[in-house]
């Protein structure tokens, strides 16, 4: 608990822009008995939400969340940078809302994990909601535009609003989807991994001409929205169903695994954090630093565990 | 009194009757009503609240020395229907909520009821004792055993008066059998089962079993990732006890014949609107999801409550409802910021009057709408304690849309979300109406000259 209470005011030191949106909901959150467990949950969530399996972008993920929204604060006041890029959008506010639409579901989505029960129809209409904004931003294939327009020229208006790129990535990533939509659930898997490849060597041909700070977010951009959407929808679905007997019995053994090395494991998380983008920096050079990023990595995922069963218990 | 069936909102006037609970200005949560019922004489009305209480008022009978005191609804009977509890397999709180009341006709003295929460049914019995047995032989008045060696003489016991007294046993526990949560319970009009409905599933009941159940309905798919549709509601048919219908969260309703399977897997009837693709949106699902359901006293239609309308379908037309109306039109362009707030997932109910001529649901702003189904006349009214005067007549509310804003209208931007009217109740045959409001109960009844 005390553990989790000093990452969690860690973290909404650096997040308090999303904690507090996250707090500002007033339903939901009445199950919860205080604000710190709030938090805790809440951190712990954030951080399954980049999934275990791969152990990747934990921070990115957070970081992105609360730069994207003031990234659209910003985007409001450049609507004409947006117009000189020639149409990106057909209706840019129209994009907006839906994005904000989308990150709110997903928001709410999450936040339904959290609950042991959650309200089913709620959820499910939310799912639904989301489902729909995906299919649509997958048919209305404005990425490819937009694909087209940054690797073609490379100026400094798009280092500016690296929100259209961001953007672009995530309707790229999603427009992969068109053709297997009807079997989009079956599928998924196969498509994800061949998915990320794509992004990738997209990504890296689209960064190419810019500096690292720039690609850094263009990098976590594309992983952090696959991420976000397919991990929320998967985690959601997971929670309607019981939770299997080996899953607990993971857990358990997660306990004893990692208990005996708490220091080792905070720290390294703490210097991990501060560090920035170390996963990203890692998947855009992809060559150097493969050892001392494992660790990193291999801590935030152990790290998410503990979270995980504080949360739980 | 003449009730005035036909072309009621021309006629009727609704006045203030009685209004019940606290007036103070914090609402305990637990307080909050959860659900209203009138039994089917009209002369108890039942509501029960997030606390797990269950209070029955009962209506007294008119005095002649007082006619403009027409037969007010008194507290008949508290008790506390259901405890919080806590399912340590699932470390899961299982809230002591009252979500349905549903009343049996009665059949001798005692009257029962049904209540349920989340996850138990249980079946009340509500019955008077106002004698008491005097003078048995073996025990004294207190109830203590007495030393037979004092026992001389042998006595036949009597039944002597004493103070009314209303006591409620629970007789049945119907628990253990829903994973999901229960959002309704119907009595069915063979008046031996029941069904209690769930998020995926419908179980039927006999009243007097109580260790198993039927599965009626399961729409749960094998992988929960392919979920995307609910239970919302579910009823029986008022007279064949064979068809139930229960509504989805995607707007539509099946009704189905128990004499067909076992398992209802098949609907005999689907009924859905094609969507209007003018008013399309990101929330058109969650607005046309279905929040209530209820069969008209003759059987023959039902109503449905989405969350801008009610619509009125006719159990021979499946393709499109034969009646739509509006509740609330102007939330139609608030829906994102109803979205964030989770108002959009509120679960209104709605209710027909005696003769199916009415129905009335509730909004926000503690207000409630009635629409006559012949005059098509409809009607704003608010339950608030401004106007709590006896007698006192309900003026009809009217919410500016854009526009110059009259002198009595409220704009749509200053009306208070949290102030929702989502249980209301009908006498079954006269024109009194039952509006929960948060923690307060109102009874409105029309105007008699």
């Amino acid at each position: 608990m005390f553990l989790g209470m000093m990452l969690t005011s860690y973290r909404i030191e650096k997040q308090n822009c999303l904690v507090l949106h996250l707090l500002s909901l007033p339903d939901i959150l009445l199950p919860c008995a205080c604000q710190v467990v709030l938090s805790l949950l809440l951190h712990g969530l954030l951080l399954r939400s980049m999934g275990e399996e791969e152990g990747l972008h934990q921070t990115p993920f957070l970081d992105t969340m609360f730069v994207r929204g003031l990234k659209r604060k910003c985007f409001d006041g450049e609507e004409d940078i947006e117009g000189t890029l020639a149409g990106i959008k057909a209706i840019p506010s129209y994009n907006l809302q839906r994005q904000s639409l989308l990150d709110m579901s997903l928001v709410k989505l999450q936040l339904c994990h959290m609950l042991v029960e959650p309200n089913l129809c709620r959820s499910v209409l939310i799912a639904n909601t989301v489902r729909q904004i995906q299919e649509e931003m997958t048919q209305d294939g404005t990425w490819q535009m937009i694909n087209t327009q940054s690797t073609g020229q490379a100026s400094l208006d798009r280092l500016v609003s690296t929100d259209i790129l961001c953007r672009s990535s995530r309707d790229q990533a999603e427009g992969k989807h068109v053709p297997a939509y009807g079997t989009f659930n079956k599928d998924f898997e196969n498509d994800q991994a061949q998915d990320s490849s794509d992004t990738m060597s997209t990504a890296s041909a689209v960064q190419a001409p810019r500096n690292l700070q720039s690609s850094v977010w263009e990098m976590e951009n594309p992983q952090e929205n696959k991420g976000n959407f397919q991990k929320s929808l998967d985690q959601i679905f997971e929670t309607l169903e019981n939770k299997s007997p080996n899953s607990v019995e993971d857990l358990f053994s997660e306990v004893d695994n990692s208990y005996y090395d708490l220091d080792t494991m905070l720290t390294g998380m703490m210097s991990n954090t501060k560090m920035g983008h170390c996963d990203s920096l890692e998947t855009f050079s992809s060559s150097t630093n493969t050892a001392s990023n494992s660790n990193c990595k291999s801590d935030l995922n152990d790290l998410d565990h503990i979270v995980e069963i504080l949360v739980e218990s | 009194m003449t009730p005035g069936f036909g072309s009621l909102m021309q006629d009727v006037l609704w006045c203030f009757s009685q209004v019940k609970g606290t007036i103070d200005a914090g609402v305990a949560e637990s307080d909050i009503i959860s659900t209203v019922e009138f039994n089917h004489t009209g002369e108890l009305l039942a509501t029960g609240d997030k606390g797990g209480r269950v209070v029955i008022f009962q209506r007294e009978q008119e005095s002649k020395n007082q006619p403009h005191r027409r037969g007010e609804y008194n507290v008949y009977s508290t008790f506390q229907s259901h405890e919080p509890e806590f399912d340590y397999l699932k470390s899961l709180e299982i809230e002591e909520k009252i979500n349905k009341i549903r009343w049996l006709p009665q059949q001798n003295a005692a009257y029962f009821l049904l209540s349920t929460n989340d996850k138990t049914v249980k079946l009340w019995k509500v019955s008077e004792r106002d004698k008491r047995p005097e003078g048995y032989n073996l025990k004294d008045e207190d109830g203590r055993l007495r030393d037979p060696s004092m026992i001389t003489v042998l006595r036949v016991p009597v039944l002597r008066p004493m103070d009314l007294m209303v006591e409620a046993t629970p007789r049945r526990v119907f628990a253990n059998a829903h994973t999901y949560h229960i959002n309704s319970i119907s009595v069915n009009s063979d008046y031996e089962t029941y069904m209690s409905a769930d998020d995926l599933r419908i179980n039927l009941w006999n009243f007097e079993i109580t260790n198993q159940s039927f599965n009626i309905v399961d729409i749960k798919p094998a992988n929960m990732e392919e979920l995307t549709e609910v239970i919302t509601a579910a009823e029986f048919h008022p007279h064949h006890c064979n068809t139930f219908v229960y509504s989805s969260s995607k707007g539509t309703i099946r009704l189905c014949d128990m004499r067909t399977a076992a398992l209802c897997d098949r609907h005999a009837k689907f009924f859905e609107e094609p969507e209007d693709p003018s008013n399309r949106s990101f929330f058109s699902e969650i607005i046309s999801s279905i929040s209530d359901v209820k069969f008209s006293h003759s059987g023959r239609y039902i109503m449905t409550r989405d969350y801008l309308t009610v619509k009125v379908w006719d159990l021979n037309m499946e393709n499109r409802p034969i009646e739509t109306y509006q509740v609330h039109d102007y939330l139609r362009s608030k829906l994102c910021s109803l979205y964030e707030n989770d108002c959009i997932f509120d679960k209104f109910e709605c209710v027909w009057n005696g003769s199916d001529s009415v129905i009335m649901t509730g909004s926000y702003n503690n207000f409630f709408r009635m629409f006559d189904r012949n005059t098509k006349r409809d009607v704003t009214l608010e339950a608030s304690r401004e106007n709590s005067k006896p007698r006192a007549i309900l003026k009809p509310r009217k919410v500016c849309v854009g526009g110059k804003r009259r002198k009595d209208e409220i704009s749509v931007d200053s009306l208070d979300f949290s102030k929702k009217i989502l249980h209301t109740a009908w006498h079954p045959s006269e024109n009194i109406i039952a509006v929960a409001a948060t923690n307060n109960l109102y009874i409105f009844q029309d105007k008699v000259n």
